[in-house]
Order: structure tokens, then C-alpha cells, then sequence
């Protein structure tokens, strides 16, 4: 079985086709990178994805059911779950209450037992609370636990987005830009938690620009350039594919190379 | 069960010291216009608790909420009138009914907007109301007003300053404990989430949509509520009670007090209550003073009293809890 199947998806924003054309499938339980220059349509993607944005043209199957046209809200009911690129933290509340919003769907929701406090409302807000710091010491934010979010440095926000995510249960983890930012070591932790995620059975895909981390992690690598597909498969498939490296890879090597030199 | 839990939480203690409060003023007023001024206040406070869990936690500006408070006054005052001489519990009923009603229907299309838009939109909507209420002189009186019967609960007619202090006191320390157990929930932390980021809640699972429309007619509801005793007690009612100014006054009310805190919401009211009162000398100038006020907060204490002081107080805690 396939996890997520995009069939021919575009998607058009003022005569700009930001995603034109695109197909390709997602299998479970597997790390799912896509790479491409600034503008190539990521986070366009995973908009889509998402339901963050409509499609302007072809059908996304989210677990054999089709999902075009979706709020994001019910696609996160339907096991569907992100990370921002820049940094959707709640900045008027604690981190624990940040992870506790990602719970929203696995929580009573009911006005009445909220208003009056009946139910068992009391006990699951406390089992909740308990799980949500489970969550921080998971992604190594147990010093956080009652900050509120606006006193955490960027770093520690990073995770905590990934914190609250996950604590949708999800089935797909779609991660923009985790390590957008952050230094060597804090980018080797990123690399740390996105690995034990995908061993708790978490399909991730994820949009991220240092290759590193994407040639070093990935099960499967999908490569965009101006909103199609200039390739994908493995890392090593995607390093030895001409067309990625005279459009994106070389580019980027020579890049780092002349980075190095400084 | 449900005042559950000890007392160090802050939601039972914060209770007790409102309950405290309001036990001890009373006894310390020194005559009816003291207590007039009192009653006032608290049914003000009673409106601002609501209006604060959709200004303050979710985030949506009204400047139309005294619409939904004349709904409820003059459905009272003309469903208890001698003409059809309803039962003042099931006028009171259906003046939140119809305020709650009016609210579901115009908030999906009004909560779709944002900042500026949405101020307008419930400006508007006030507006409407307000000219409603003026133009149906066969119902409402017009411009003249109306009088209200008594308010008779159960064959008992609520009389006094006394007896009406008591009753007002109740139904605000119940309008507190349902909002602080309401912030203290799942749907409280989908609305400060909305406030925070509507992108974010949406893909947390937060039906956004949902749970503004829900604030807004629950904020409505309180407000017509009070609306309703507010007609009863004064006995008397005109547009102006319920038109343009009114919403600024207590949106000011709620912002001086402290957005995202339900006991900021009560000393806010209580504070722009009693003000005008001591300042008699300069009414002709009531206006200018809240705008004054309003722009000073926003200026000096964005976060509004109770929060500051708070924040001042011990460091730093958390404003959702306040």
C-alpha cells in the first residue's frame, strides 16, 4: 500500500505555475525528502499537501482516499500532520500548552463538559498535560516545559513545533525546513529526532536545503526545479543523476566549496 | 465535583477571592447610589467576561456587542410588557436565544474577516441593530425608550438594592467560573491558539471557523443575558443605553482591564463603572475621557491592568490563567 499518491498536481497563482505537472508516490513508514532550489515549489507542495492551498489541477490520495480540496483541519483528522518553514509557534502560551493545542483532536472537545467541568475533564486535561511532557523530553525539551513559548530561543521553538505535530498522531510528518537556522550540533539533533520519528512508525517527508542532513537521512529523495520534477530515488540515484546535478546538486557543491574556503 | 480540585489552583482561588469581594463590598456602601453604581458595574463586568473570551483569547475584535445587550433588553422589555405579559425567565430566555441566533448567522461571514474588516463589520452590525431598535417606535418606544416591568422569578419580584446585588454578584462569579473553566479546556487553548496562529491551530486540527462562530455567539448570549437583568433592574431603556458608545465602552473596558484575563475583564468594568461617576463634574466630556483611556493603555499597558500588575508582581506567570 501506498501512503500518499500525487497524481499531475499543479497548481497556478496568477498565470505562475508554482507546481506544474507533478506525480509521484510516498510509502509508509519511509523518510521522504524533496530538495530544489529556492522557488522549485516545496513548501507550494506541501501547501497543497496540506490543504493549506487548493489545487488548481490533479487529485493527491492521502491513504487511498482522495484529498483535493480539504481544510487543513480535517486533514489533520485524517492523520495528516507539519512544521512551518517560518517558525507557527502559539507566542501566548507555555510550550507545554503549545503541544497541547497539537492534541486538539485526541481530546474532548464538547462545550458542555468543558463549561462545566464534568466528564472526566479534569482527569484528561491532567493525562494530556502528562503526555505533552512526555513529548518535550522526546524532542530534548524538558527544560521547557513551563516557559512560555515567546522566552524560548529559536532553536528550542524548532523543536517544539516538531513536538506539537507529533502530537497529532500523526501517520505523515511533513517537516518544512527543520533545520532552517540552526548550527552544526543543533542540526545534528534535528537529524537524531527525525530518525527515532521515523522509528516510532511515522511516515516523514521532509523540505530542507542542507544536503547533509537530506543525503545522510533519506529513504527517498524527489528533486524539483521551477515546480516539476527533475528527478528522484535513493541518494545515491539522485547524486549520480545528470539532469540534478548540471541544475541543483553542482550548483549547490560549488557552493559549499567556495562556503569551505571562507 | 466541580469547583473539583484545591484550592492553590489558580482558577478555585482566584474564585474565592472574587467571591470574598463581592460578599464584602456591600456592607461597605454607603448609601443607593453607591449601590446602584455597584449593580452597574457587575452587569458590565458580566458582558466584559464574554466579550474578553473573543477580544482577549480568540483574538476577534466586536465593536457591535451592545447590539446583542439591547436585544436582550428590549426583548425583556417588550415580551414582559403589559401587551403580552411573558414570563420575565422566558423573556430572558428568548432574548439570548434571539441574540445567540442573530450571532450564528452573521459570524461565519463576519469572522471571515480580519482586523480592520472585522472591527467594521461589527460596527456595523451594532449599528443596524441599533437603528432597528430606534425605528420601531411600535415595539421598542423609538428614541424615547421604554419602560420594563419588574423582574419576577417564580412568583417572587427581585427588589432592593440588596436583593439585586446578591443576584447580579451570583450571576457573575457563575459567568467567571464558566469562562475559566472553558479557558482551562480543549476548545480554550483551540481559541488562544487561534489567537496566536490561525495557520497553525488549522493544521493542529482546530476547526478555526467553528470556534470563533462558537465564542461569538457565546460571548452574544452573556451579553444579551445581561442585558436582559440590566433592563429589569434599571427599569428603563433607551437606544443609547445599547447603541455605538456602549460597545466602546466595554470593548475599553476589557482592554484596560487585560485582553486574555477573565478577572481583568471584571476590575476593567468595575473600574470604567465607577470612573464616570466620580468624574459627574465633567460629563459632557465622558467620551473623550475613554478615548482617552483607551488610547493611554494601548499606549502605556498593551497587556491591560490586571496582567501588568500581575507580571509585576511575580516575575513572570502566565496571562492564559489570570
Amino acid at each position: 500500500m501506498t501512503l500518499l499518491v500525487v497524481d499531475d498536481l499543479a497548481k497556478e497563482f496568477g498565470g505562475i505555475h508554482a507546481v506544474e505537472g507533478l506525480s509521484f508516490t510516498i510509502n509508509p513508514g519511509t523518510i521522504h525528502s524533496i530538495i530544489g532550489p529556492n522557488g522549485a515549489g516545496k513548501t507550494t507542495l506541501f501547501n497543497l499537501i496540506t490543504g493549506v492551498y487548493t489545487p488548481s489541477r490533479g487529485s493527491i490520495l492521502f491513504e487511498d482516499n482522495p484529498i483535493n480540496g480539504l481544510a487543513p483541519f480535517d486533514l489533520a483528522a485524517r492523520g495528516m500532520s507539519r512544521t512551518f518553514q517560518n517558525l507557527q509557534i502559539f507566542f501566548n502560551m507555555t510550550a507545554l500548552e503549545n503541544i497541547m493545542v497539537g492534541m486538539h483532536l485526541t481530546l474532548d472537545r464538547r462545550l458542555l463538559p468543558a463549561l462545566f467541568r464534568f466528564a472526566g475533564m479534569e482527569r484528561r486535561e491532567r493525562e494530556a498535560r502528562e503526555r505533552a511532557r512526555e513529548l518535550m523530553s522526546f524532542v530534548g525539551l524538558e527544560a521547557y516545559a513551563d516557559a512560555r513559548a515567546d522566552a524560548m530561543p529559536y532553536g528550542a521553538l524548532k523543536r517544539l513545533e516538531i513536538a506539537r505535530a507529533l502530537a497529532a498522531e500523526p501517520r505523515l510528518l511533513l517537516l518544512d525546513e527543520p533545520a532552517a537556522g540552526l548550527n552544526h550540533s543543533e542540526t545534528a539533533e534535528i537529524d537524531d529526532l527525525i530518525r527515532r520519528i521515523a522509528e516510532t512508525g511515522v511516515t516523514v517527508m521532509l523540505v530542507e536545503h542542507d544536503m547533509r542532513l537530506v543525503m545522510g537521512i533519506s529513504d527517498h529523495i524527489l528533486v524539483l526545479d521551477n515546480g516539476r520534477k527533475l528527478g528522484e530515488g535513493s541518494a545515491a540515484e539522485v547524486r549520480a543523476n545528470p539532469e540534478v546535478i548540471t541544475a541543483y546538486l553542482g550548483a549547490q557543491r560549488r557552493g559549499e566549496e567556495a562556503h569551505h574556503e571562507h | 465535583m466541580t469547583m473539583g480540585g484545591s484550592l492553590n489552583t489558580p482558577r478555585t482561588g482566584g474564585l474565592l477571592l472574587l467571591g470574598l469581594v463581592l460578599v464584602a463590598v456591600p456592607w461597605l456602601l454607603p448609601n443607593s447610589f453607591y449601590f446602584d453604581v455597584a449593580i452597574r458595574a457587575l452587569l458590565n463586568a458580566m458582558v466584559c467576561v464574554g466579550l474578553n473570551l473573543l477580544i482577549g483569547y480568540a483574538g476577534q475584535i466586536s465593536l457591535g456587542h451592545a447590539g446583542f445587550l439591547g436585544i436582550g433588553a428590549y426583548a425583556t422589555a417588550i415580551l414582559v410588557s403589559d401587551d403580552f405579559g411573558w414570563p420575565p425567565a422566558l423573556a430572558l430566555a428568548a432574548g439570548g436565544l434571539a441574540a445567540a441566533a442573530l450571532a450564528f448567522v452573521v459570524a461565519r461571514p463576519i469572522l471571515r474577516l480580519k482586523g480592520h474588516y472585522l472591527a467594521m463589520a461589527t460596527l456595523g452590525l451594532g449599528i443596524i441593530i441599533s437603528i432597528v431598535i430606534n425605528t420601531e417606535e411600535e415595539f421598542t418606544g423609538g428614541p424615547d425608550g421604554i419602560m420594563v416591568n419588574p423582574l419576577n422569578l417564580f412568583g417572587f419580584t427581585v427588589d432592593g438594592e440588596w436583593t439585586w446585588y446578591w443576584l447580579v454578584a451570583v450571576a457573575l462569579v457563575v459567568s467567571v467560573w464558566l469562562a475559566l473553566n472553558l479557558i482551562e479546556s480543549p476548545i480554550g487553548r483551540a481559541l488562544r491558539a487561534i489567537h496566536g496562529s490561525e495557520v497553525a491551530a488549522e493544521v493542529a486540527g482546530v476547526d478555526t471557523t467553528r470556534f470563533k462562530v462558537l465564542i461569538f455567539v457565546m460571548s452574544a448570549l452573556l451579553a444579551a443575558i445581561a442585558g436582559s437583568l440590566g433592563a429589569h433592574y434599571g427599569a428603563f431603556i433607551t437606544p443609547a443605553d445599547v447603541g455605538f458608545f456602549r460597545s466602546i465602552e466595554l470593548v475599553t473596558m476589557v482592554v484596560l482591564g487585560g485582553m486574555a484575563s477573565v478577572y481583568g475583564a471584571v476590575v476593567g468594568a468595575v473600574i470604567l463603572t465607577v470612573l464616570p461617576q466620580l468624574l459627574t463634574g465633567f460629563q459632557d466630556y465622558e467620551h473623550m475621557v475613554f478615548g482617552a483611556i483607551l488610547m493611554l493603555t494601548m499606549i502605556f499597558m498593551p497587556r491591560g491592568l490586571v496582567p501588568s500588575l500581575i507580571g509585576a508582581f511575580s516575575g513572570r506567570r502566565e496571562e492564559g490563567r489570570t
